[in-house]
This record gives C-alpha cells, structure tokens and sequence, in this order.
C-alpha cells in the first residue's frame, strides 16, 4: 500500500509534532505501507514555491526509494513548466496544486493548462480539499475550502487528466462523481482521509456507489493520525473486506 | 475475559429520528463495537436527531421520546447500552423530572447538548441534581468558542470550567475533544477544574491531539469515546499507544477505567485510581 497524501514540514497555523521524512518512514513501518508519496507543506502557503520544492527534493533524496517527491506547481506563476520538468526529472509521480489557496476560480484556465501538462507527462495532479476542519481554523486562515466545481472543471479538461483529490467528504464526492461522465469519472481518484465509517458507513456507501477503484490510500500525516485510513478500512461491513483500492503506480494504464 | 473498552460517548437512533435507515445505523455501531472490543456504549438521543424539534434545542415532548427509545435499547442490550438522560435545561423543572425518571430506571449519567450556555445560571439546579444523584454530565462542546455558530448555542471549556467551578461536587465531561474546535484552547480552560474530565470522540485526529491531552489533564481525566465516528475512535485508541506518555495501566484508565469510575459502572476489576500531577 501506497500512502499517496502524505506532507513533510511544519504547519503556519499550530505546531504539528515532527513533520520530517525520519518520522514518516518509522510511520510508514509502523503502518506496514510500502511507500509515500510526500508534498511540502509550507509550500503551498508559499507565494513560490520553487525554493520548497528544493527543500523537499534535498530532503528525502536519501530515502528515494520509499519516500517519492510530489513538489508544488504554480500554474499562475511565471515558468511554471519548469517546475513541471523539474518534477518529472526528479521521478515524482504526481505533483500537488492549491487552487483555494492561490485565489484561483473554479474554472480557472491556468489550472487547466496545468492537469492537461500533468497529463502529458504521466504525473498526477494532487488537489487538497482542505488541510483542517473548519471548525478549527486559524482566524488568518482565511482560503476555505476546495469546491467541488473546481474538481468537475479540471476533470472535464482533457482525456489524458488524472486527478487525486485529498480530504474530501462524502458528499463533495459524490457531488463530483455524479456531476461527471463515465470517462470524465474514470480520471478522478480519491483518498479517503477524511471519509466517515460506522455508524453512518459513508466508505462502505462510497465503495459500494462510487466503487472502491476509485479510492487511493491517503493519511493526511502529518496532520492527521495515520492509523486513520486503516481503521476505516478494517471498520467496513464484511461484506466490504476485500474491496481493492486502485493503484496509484498505475493510474494512466488502469 | 476480554479487556473491557467503554465507549463514552455514542448515540443511538431511533424511529422517531424520521430516517428510514436507522436501524442499519444502530446495526453498524453495534458490528463495529463489536470488531473493535467495546464492551459498553454509553449512548444518549437527542430528542429527534431535527426531525421534529431542533438537535441541539430538542423540545421536552422529544425529549421524553427519545429517552423512551434509550430506555428501551438498554432493556434490550443489558450491560452493553447504557443510558445518559439528555435534557433541555429551557425546561428546568422538566428536565429534573426527566433525570430523575430516568435515574431511576437506570441512566448513568446526563446530557446537555447546546440549548444553553454552559455558564448560564438556568443549568444549576440541573447540577445540583446531578450531584445529589450522582451522575455525570457530559456537556457539548465546541472547543473555543470564537463566535456564534447556527443551530446551538455553544460552549467551550471556559464556560463548562466556569460552570464546574460553581458545582465541585458534580463530575463534568467535555464533549469530544476532537468534535471540532481549538483543543487546545480546552485543555487550558480545564486543566486547573479537577471535576472536569474530557472525553476523545470527535471526526476531529489531529496529530499531537492526544500527546496534549494527556500532558495537559492525564491519563485519569480522559474517556475514550467515538461519537459519531468510529473509525476515528479506533484510530485514536491505537494513536494512545504510541503517544509515550500512556503506560499500559494509563492507557487501561483512559480505555475503560475511568469511564466505570465516572458512570458507576460495575465491571470487572475497577480500582480507583490515585489521581496524578499533570504537566505544569
């Protein structure tokens, strides 16, 4: 199992105990996952984030083989193909964009340039609904959350588009996956970190409406406790237990 | 026998809840307490869930109704349900009578939702009850209140702590420390009232969550709980191992212990614990 949502570094808005890539691998044992695939979370508070995209490259080059870099792509930001290039040179397999965060339009068409280059080059293109629950955020932390029109646009863009979407509800979920054509659906995958289980069982609906290849692994971490996803997984009804996720190596050719 | 696991803070619904499926939401708590060990939910209703009077402003005839349907589940269930009486503290000599209804049928303990100020001078003779009973109160709880939200009147730990202070006799609980919220701000406003203990429920699994709960109150003030997510209870009850502070005696109090303390619950081997320092 692939965790494809995980981050490394500190947090503006409260501490987060020891975000750094020798915690997330004792995690990432402890878990049993195989590997991670790890954003830079100052970044996307970042007006550039080329410096830390640096910064994360440097910082688990010596853990290549497990942790693989998924850099920050600007796509309102001058040369941003370069980054791209730069991630593609690097092996990510997926990079991560914040649209909310950027104060980019749902339908922006920059962001659309960036899934269709994404596309082109075998890469994913990583969206965070939220970092936080609402309830909770900074008073300076004022982006709110992703929309899910922005999702729908993005995946309407191009056939060669694939998208995860971090944190989503079951509700902006659904909202997506219904409000898109079967081959539009097939280029969105979804992580499952802030996905409810029993009682009101929103995986098991999910798994059973949306189907479980639409799912990846994701944590969230450090944000969130990585024991999260696996309890969810192992909370599902029996009839659920062996509901395979889809491989985030092969989302091009699934 | 199987370590106990004591689920401080569930709720179940019902059929005047008006959603076809609520059996199959009652069927899930029950198959995913039983996959992860819990012995005892300790559940309360909250009158009609909204479908005839608001969640968190139930009226006093759905309040008596869902309590009936509470009443019924532990009569069918024995020792794995137990009850917490929820009342509207609007309808003071009502919810007296409510308690002490259901008192006598066996409820362990009171629920207040957000019908009023936790600090607001109605909730006192409410508390002065609760003492005289002995029974908890488990007390909604939005961690730091910053300003109103819809649908409840909410309360954070500044104005529980305010409310405990006036009842030293009665035992609090705040509602899910990951429900939503500063957590943090909570355990500052608590951690000096000792007759205030925390419970864990909440979708909320914030990473350092638990390692400041247990710096802030210790191992002896905190029940576990689930609400209504119970995947994120369980990942919280595996996160506790690993927070470094818990021995295997904490983490037993924080599992179960302290719940059967609080609630006076008769289970196995309960011993009352000597209360610790907390980090300064």
């Amino acid at each position: 199992m692939i965790d494809t949502n995980a981050l490394i570094g500190p947090y503006p808005f409260r501490y987060v105990p020891h975000p750094d890539p020798d915690v997330l691998l004792r995690v990432l044992d402890r878990e049993e996952l195989e590997a991670a695939w790890v954003g830079h979370l100052p970044s996307a508070f970042h007006r550039d984030p080329t410096e830390g995209n640096a910064e994360l490259y440097t910082a688990i080059a010596t853990h290549a083989k497990r942790l693989l870099p998924v850099p920050t792509i600007r796509p309102d930001w001058p040369h941003w193909e370069r980054g791209l290039e730069a991630a593609d040179a690097a092996g990510a397999p997926a990079v991560r964009a914040y649209p909310a965060h950027w104060q980019l339009a749902p339908d922006d068409p920059r962001m659309k340039e960036l899934a269709i280059a994404c596309g082109e080059a075998g890469t994913a293109l990583i969206l965070t609904v939220r970092f936080e629950d609402v309830r909770q955020r900074h008073p300076l932390d004022v982006a709110g959350d992703l929309q899910p029109s922005a999702v729908r646009a993005l995946a309407r863009a191009g056939n060669g588009v694939r998208l995860i979407v971090t944190a989503a509800g079951k509700d902006f979920i659904e909202e997506v996956h219904w409000g898109l054509t079967p081959p539009e659906q097939k280029r969105v995958f979804w992580d499952f970190s802030w996905v409810w289980g029993p009682p009101e069982d929103h995986l098991a609906k999910l798994f059973t409406t949306v189907g479980s290849g639409r799912f990846v692994y994701g944590t969230h971490w450090p944000l969130r406790l990585a024991q999260n996803p696996a309890a969810n997984l192992e909370l599902l009804p029996q009839a659920l237990s062996r509901a395979k996720l889809a491989d985030p190596r092969r989302l091009f050719t699934g | 026998m199987k370590e106990p696991l004591i689920d401080a803070h569930a709720h179940f619904l019902w059929d005047g809840c008006g959603r076809a499926d609520w059996r199959e939401v009652n069927a899930a708590r029950f198959r995913a307490g039983e996959r992860m060990g819990i012995t005892c939910h300790v559940a309360s209703m909250l009158g009609t869930f909204g479908f005839t009077s608001p969640t968190y402003f139930p009226s006093p005839a759905d309040l008596t109704a869902g309590n009936d349907a509470m009443l019924a589940l532990c009569r069918k269930h024995g020792t794995l349900v137990r009850m917490l009486v929820t009342v509207n503290p609007n309808h003071t000599t009502r919810a007296r009578n409510e308690i002490k209804r259901c008192a006598a049928k066996g409820a362990v303990g009171i629920k207040l939702a957000a019908s009023r100020r936790a600090d607001d001078p109605l909730l006192d003779p409410i508390c002065t009850l609760a003492a005289k009973l002995g029974l908890p109160i488990l007390h909604h709880i939005w961690q730091h209140r910053r300003r109103e939200w819809p649908n409840q009147e909410i309360s954070d730990g500044a104005d529980l702590a305010r409310l405990a202070e006036r009842h030293p006799k009665a035992t609090f609980i705040l509602a899910h420390i990951g429900g939503g919220g500063d957590y943090m701000h909570s355990y500052a406003a608590i951690r000096d009232v000792p007759n205030i203990v925390a419970d864990t429920s909440g979708s909320g699994v914030d990473r350092g969550m638990l390692d400041e709960a247990v710096a802030a109150l210790g191992s002896q003030r905190l029940l576990w709980g689930s609400d209504i997510t119970m995947e994120t209870g369980l990942a919280k009850l595996r996160a506790l191992a690993n927070t470094g502070l818990s021995s295997d005696e904490d983490l037993k109090d924080i599992r179960w212990r302290n719940a059967a303390r609080v609630f006076r619950l008769k289970t196995p081997n309960v011993r009352k614990p000597k209360p610790k320092a907390a980090r300064s």
